[in-house]
Order: C-alpha cells, then sequence, then structure tokens
C-alpha cells in the first residue's frame, strides 16, 4: 500500500512538472499578513484568508497542475512583528507572495523587505499613496485604493456640495498622515479651508475630546481619516455630543461595510465616503459573496477581501503565462498583462505599481430603505477609472521616467 | 474671552470634564483590583475580560430576553461576579499560597482565552448599544454639550466608588475584611468562615468590574477588545495610587483621567504614554504609589 502511495506521489509530481519548471520548491507559497487581532481585524483579518483561498480555488490550480499553498500570520499593527514574520517567510518559509497588509506603516516596511529579497507584494489593505509614490517599488502593486483616491472621490464630492470648511481628526501614523494629507490637498484645490486638525493614538477608545475640539472649530465637515474602530467610536460618540444636529457632519474618509454593520444604520445613515467594490453591484459580486459570507461568519466581503482576491488571481495568471515565481519578473508580468477578474472587471496596472479601476462614492442607505440584510449602501456616483487614482506624473514614483 | 495657556478657558472647562468622565471608568476598574489585590493579593488581569464580559452581557440581555439598560445594570454585574465566584471556587484559591506572580498568570491567561473567544464569535468592529432612552440627549451648560448619559456615568461611578470605600474603611463588615487579610488564622478561630469572605470579595471586585462594562457600552462599540486596551492603563493607575489602596486608587483614578483629558488637548499625540510618564515619575520619587504604606 505504501509503496503504490510512493509510486502515485511521483507520478502525480511528474505529471505535473512542465508547468512548474520553474517554480521554486515546486509550490507557490502565498503568505497573507495582516491584522488579525486588533481593530482591523474583521476588514482584513481572516476573510482575506478566505479570499485568498477563493482566489486559488477559482483559479483551478490544482487542476492546471500548480501546488499553491497559502499561510496566515497576524502582524499585531507592528511594523517589528510584521517584518520579523515576513523575513521569516521569505527567508525561512520560501514564501513567494505577501497579500493584503493592513497599516501602512507595516505595508511600507515590508514593501522595502520585498524589494530588497525580490519577491511579491500585493497591497489591499494598507492606504498610504506613497506605496505608489516616493516609496513605490518594482516588487509591489497597491491593488484596491489609496489615499489619494479616496480623499479625490470623498473630498470633491463634499467639498463641491456646500461643505467647504473642515477639521480632521486624524490617526497618528502613516496612513493618517497621508489620508489627512491628500483630503487637505483637494479641499484647498476646490476653494476649500481646513480650520484645524487633531492627532490621535491608533485604537483610541474615547474621542470625546477631540469632538468638543471639532466642535468648538464650527467646521462645516470633521473629517475623520481614521479606519476601522476608531471611526465607529468617533462617529458613535459624535451622536452623543449632537454633532450632526448642531449642523455639522462626519465625512468618513475610509469607511468598509464591516463598519457601517457595526454601527448600525441608524447611527450611520447619510456617511459619504469612496470605494472601489461593493458586494451588491451585479451578479457576479453578489455570487462571490454569498460564497465568501458562508466562510466568514456571515460577514460581506469588504472591498480589502475583494483586492485581495482579485489580486491573486492576477498574480496566479502572471505565474501561469510566466511558469516562474520569481518575485520581480512576475510582477512585471502582471503590470504587462491586462487585469480582469469578476469583482473588479478590466483593468491595469501602470507602472508604479497602482491598480486601475473605477471607484464609487457611496452613500449609506437609510434604515427604511434597506431591504434584505447587508443592504446599507447607495451608489451616488462612479468616478471613471482614469480619474480615480493620482495621475502617474504626479507620484514622484522613481520607477517613472519622466 | 479669557484664556488659560493661550487656551480659551471655556475649552478648558469642557476638557476637564471630559476627563472626569474618563477618569470615572479608570475609577471603578482600578477600585476593583485594588479591592482584590488588597484583600487578596492576586493581581487580577483578567479585569478587563470581565469588564467586557459585563458590557456584552448587557448586550445578550437585550437581545435575548428583552432586557434593557437597567435590568442590564443590575444582572450584569451579578453574572460576571458568579463568574468571577467559579473561577475563584476553581482555580484562584489554590494559589494563594503561592508568589503573586502565578495568579497574575493565571487571570492573564484566562483574559487571553475569554478575549479570543469572544473575538472569534463576535469578531472585532464591536456590536451596537443604544444609549436608554432616558438618559438621551444633552445639556448646553456654555462651554460645552454635556450628554446626559455622561453626566449620569460620573454620578453612578462616584456612587459606586464611594459605597465600596465606605463598606470596607468604615463598617464592621469591612473590619473583619481586613483582619482577615492581615492574620486569617486568627479571624478564623474567632468563628468567621474567612475563605467564604474571600470567594466573594473576589466575586464583588469582579461585579464592578461588570458594572462599569455595563455603564461603558453604550458610549462605546461592545467590543472584545475593550478591556484589553484598557487594561494596561487601569494597571498604571493602581501603580500610581499605591498598590491595594482604596481612596487611593479612586482619586487616582478621577485625577489621571482629567491628566489624560488635558493631554489629548494640549498635545493629543501623547495622550495614550502620559499615564505611563507619570507612573514612571512616581515610582521613582515614591516607589509605594501616592497613597500607598509601606509593609
Amino acid at each position: 500500500m505504501k509503496k503504490t502511495l510512493i509510486v502515485l506521489a511521483a507520478l502525480l509530481a511528474f505529471s505535473a512538472d512542465p508547468a512548474r519548471a520553474q517554480i521554486s520548491d515546486g509550490v507557490i507559497k502565498i503568505g497573507v499578513l495582516n491584522d488579525q487581532s486588533g481593530l482591523y481585524a474583521d476588514l482584513a483579518g481572516l476573510g482575506s484568508v478566505v479570499a485568498a483561498r477563493m482566489a486559488v480555488e477559482d483559479f483551478g490550480a490544482a487542476a492546471k497542475g500548480m501546488k499553491v499553498e497559502i499561510l496566515a500570520a497576524d502582524h499585531q499593527n507592528k511594523a517589528d512583528v510584521g517584518s520579523a514574520i515576513a523575513r521569516q517567510w521569505y527567508d525561512v518559509d520560501k514564501v513567494d507572495l505577501i497579500v493584503d497588509v493592513p497599516n501602512s506603516g507595516v505595508a511600507l516596511a515590508v514593501s522595502q523587505i520585498t524589494r530588497d529579497k525580490a519577491k511579491a507584494l500585493i497591497v489591499s489593505s494598507a492606504a498610504a499613496s506613497d506605496l505608489t509614490g516616493k516609496a513605490c517599488s518594482p516588487n509591489t502593486i497597491h491593488w484596491t485604493y489609496d489615499t489619494w483616491a479616496l480623499a479625490n472621490g470623498t473630498g470633491n464630492a463634499i467639498v463641491k456640495t456646500g461643505g467647504d470648511s473642515w477639521f480632521f481628526i486624524t490617526a497618528d501614523y502613516a496612513f493618517g498622515h497621508a489620508l489627512e494629507r491628500d483630503t487637505e490637498a483637494v479641499v484647498l484645490k476646490n476653494g476649500g479651508k481646513v480650520l484645524g486638525k487633531v492627532r490621535h493614538p491608533l485604537s483610541t477608545q474615547d474621542f470625546s475630546s477631540f469632538l468638543l475640539q471639532a466642535q468648538a472649530s464650527k467646521a462645516k465637515i470633521i473629517g475623520l481619516a481614521n479606519a476601522g474602530g476608531d471611526t465607529t467610536n468617533a462617529i458613535k460618540q459624535g451622536a452623543e455630543f449632537g454633532i450632526v444636529k448642531g449642523g455639522q457632519n462626519f465625512a468618513g474618509l475610509l469607511v468598509f461595510i464591516t463598519d457601517v454593520h457595526a454601527l448600525g444604520l441608524e447611527k450611520a445613515q447619510g456617511l459619504l465616503f469612496t470605494e472601489t467594490f461593493y458586494w451588491d453591484m451585479n451578479d457576479k459580486t453578489r455570487a462571490f459573496a454569498k460564497r465568501f459570507a458562508e466562510r466568514d461568519r456571515g460577514i460581506h466581503p469588504t472591498m480589502i477581501h475583494a483586492g485581495v482576491y482579485a489580486g491573486v488571481l492576477h498574480y496566479l495568471k502572471a505565474v501561469e503565462a510566466l511558469k516562474s515565481d520569481d518575485g520581480t519578473k512576475v510582477i512585471a508580468k502582471m503590470k504587462e498583462m491586462p487585469t480582469d477578474d469578476p469583482l473588479f472587471g478590466k483593468g491595469t496596472i501602470r507602472a508604479d505599481g497602482r491598480k486601475i479601476h473605477p471607484a464609487y462614492l457611496i452613500e449609506v442607505k437609510k434604515p427604511s430603505e434597506s431591504k434584505y440584510p447587508w443592504d446599507y449602501y447607495k451608489i451616488r456616483a462612479t468616478i471613471p477609472a482614469d480619474q480615480a487614482f493620482r495621475p502617474i506624473d504626479q507620484g514622484d514614483c522613481p520607477l517613472v521616467k519622466k | 474671552m479669557s484664556t488659560v495657556f493661550g487656551v480659551p478657558t471655556q475649552a478648558l472647562f469642557g476638557q476637564l470634564l471630559i476627563g472626569l468622565i474618563n477618569g470615572s471608568f479608570y475609577a471603578m476598574l482600578s477600585l476593583g483590583l485594588s479591592v482584590i489585590f488588597g484583600l487578596l493579593n492576586i493581581i487580577n488581569f483578567a479585569h478587563g475580560a470581565q469588564y467586557m464580559m459585563g458590557a456584552f452581557a448587557a448586550y445578550f440581555l437585550l437581545q435575548w430576553s428583552g432586557l434593557g439598560y437597567w435590568w442590564a445594570l443590575l444582572v450584569a454585574p451579578i453574572v460576571v461576579g458568579l463568574f468571577g465566584i467559579v473561577l475563584e471556587r476553581t482555580m484562584l484559591k489554590r494559589l494563594y499560597h503561592l508568589d503573586h506572580l502565578y495568579g497574575l498568570l493565571l487571570t492573564f491567561g484566562f483574559a487571553l482565552v475569554i478575549q479570543g473567544m469572544f473575538r472569534h464569535q463576535f469578531g472585532s468592529s464591536g456590536l451596537p448599544y443604544a444609549i436608554p432612552a432616558e438618559l438621551a440627549g444633552g445639556q448646553n451648560l456654555g462651554f460645552m454639550f454635556l450628554p446626559n448619559y455622561r453626566a449620569w456615568v460620573i454620578v453612578a461611578s462616584l456612587g459606586f466608588c464611594l459605597g465600596t470605600w465606605y463598606v470596607i474603611e468604615r463598617t464592621k463588615l469591612g473590619s473583619y475584611l481586613r483582619a482577615a487579610t492581615e492574620n486569617p488564622a486568627l479571624v478564623q478561630a474567632f468563628g468567621v468562615n474567612v475563605p467564604r469572605m474571600v470567594t466573594l470579595t473576589y466575586g464583588f471586585g469582579v461585579a464592578l468590574a461588570g458594572v462599569a462594562g455595563v455603564l461603558a457600552a453604550p458610549i462605546y462599540q461592545v467590543n472584545p477588545l475593550m478591556g484589553a486596551d484598557l487594561l494596561i492603563v487601569v494597571f498604571a493607575v493602581v501603580v500610581i495610587g499605591g498598590m491595594g489602596s482604596i481612596m487611593g486608587s479612586i482619586v487616582t483614578g478621577f485625577a489621571l483621567g482629567v491628566v489624560e483629558g488635558l493631554t489629548k488637548f494640549f498635545y493629543p499625540e501623547a495622550s495614550n504614554t502620559v499615564i505611563f510618564v507619570i507612573m514612571a515619575v512616581v515610582l521613582l520619587v515614591r516607589p509605594t504609589g501616592l497613597f500607598g504604606r509601606e509593609k
């Protein structure tokens, strides 16, 4: 029996051989690195692992004779922990691709390591537009969205409808700073003004101090340049302090569907923000969401989960075309091939690593407008792909020839 | 408009009041820790998880049996306290003769397990819990808009804190408790059931965490991580106030809330470190804490 098994295994191994002539150790290893226990665990977390697995299945890796393995780890939102895991994965575990990586602080560190080791990184969660700007890398692709796209979508829409004075409540790290900077630029460009800003530590419980300062500023719009639990806490406590009743409005600059779910429509209704994916857009996204929710405790996919799925799918296509998993070469191939997946549709990847697709200006429904579970969004406007992201010549990316 | 340090006094008053509100939570939690440490010599690292359980108990009561906030305020602490009693009876009591460190490790492990289970089940974004209708809305005080619920938190927590202090420091029951910490064998010889008293004390300390959890539920999201975020700060408060000092932890809790509130105004980036800076300074100058006594 044992002998038969060995023979079978050998047969299987050899039959698949041509397809992976240059696949290191014969296995494509994909590491999902994100926050699995902190404030970003629902919007990325285990859902991203589920999304990566679904991409491997839908690609049909097994049928094509490609052996793909998925690893996952929790970086606890600490750049040192994230860097240590990334090094361990690349050096010891022979990981070929790292995906997701929320928290721009961690993502910037991992991007540098990936470049040093000539591996591949697809960022879905982290938002800082610097990833395809000053800190761009030939080994990194920024898939889902970035701070420039959020600022551009939400900032423009709000300033143009009269929200011309702003106060920022900003998470005090790379992401918050980038989001505040990019939004401020949009506000100023459209003739608005910024009356003040305050920076809070990541994962703050109580926002009342900051809300009082925002209230005292008399700004029409309170821009929340933070994410996840920080955003929901700020909005929830803002209702308590009568922010909206007092005539001021929140602009959630980065809001995910899991945040809306946590807040409840009663508190979240009317919020305006930008996303690049909503599960209830068409039959393909709905089918994906249904399969996803069954595997992730009923949670419907965020745009981050969608980005992980689409990114891994495109990566595998590039590996298949190239018959190699050499990091630098695969990323180059990914940029060369047009993208096509059920969630984002057709798109491209620019030389600076920026994935290009449309973005959507979202408004959260009133409780009375929501007809079924997770029916939360109205799409107010579509920002076409060529306008959704920062023009390539404005990012100061050294990879782009001027 | 008059100013202090270049800040309008009105804004300053607002921040002071906010500080007091946050201080209420520090005071209630550090009080529970002090009672437990003072009388049981257990460093209860499960306190944050028990606070979180209080908030979740309130959420479950509402979801499953339709019992609102006021019932939760009564029932949740009892449930959480009972959980504490079971923990004490089955595990903690085996550790009393060992070093503090063992109790710390056991309760810390418990906290991780409980938080992990809740997170697995309910995710990390938190669940919504509404402010009770009676306390919705707020008052415009001129210098700030004070939500009614926050005012209630200050009053309730002051009530619980002073009540606890009175029972322990001024009643006969409290004197038994204090005597039992000094010399359990002698107190037992007088016919007092010391082990039961110790169990009930732990249950009470844990119930205080449960109350704080219910008070917190309408302000923050009901979140599996809410206790973990708070616990480290609360321990710093206990150390600053002096381990085991009842009045010390109440006063320090409120005072540090105010200091933190002011930091959020003058230099918000440092608001989550200021308490630890104070802790370091206090430990250098007065290693027993501001209100602690040499043993």
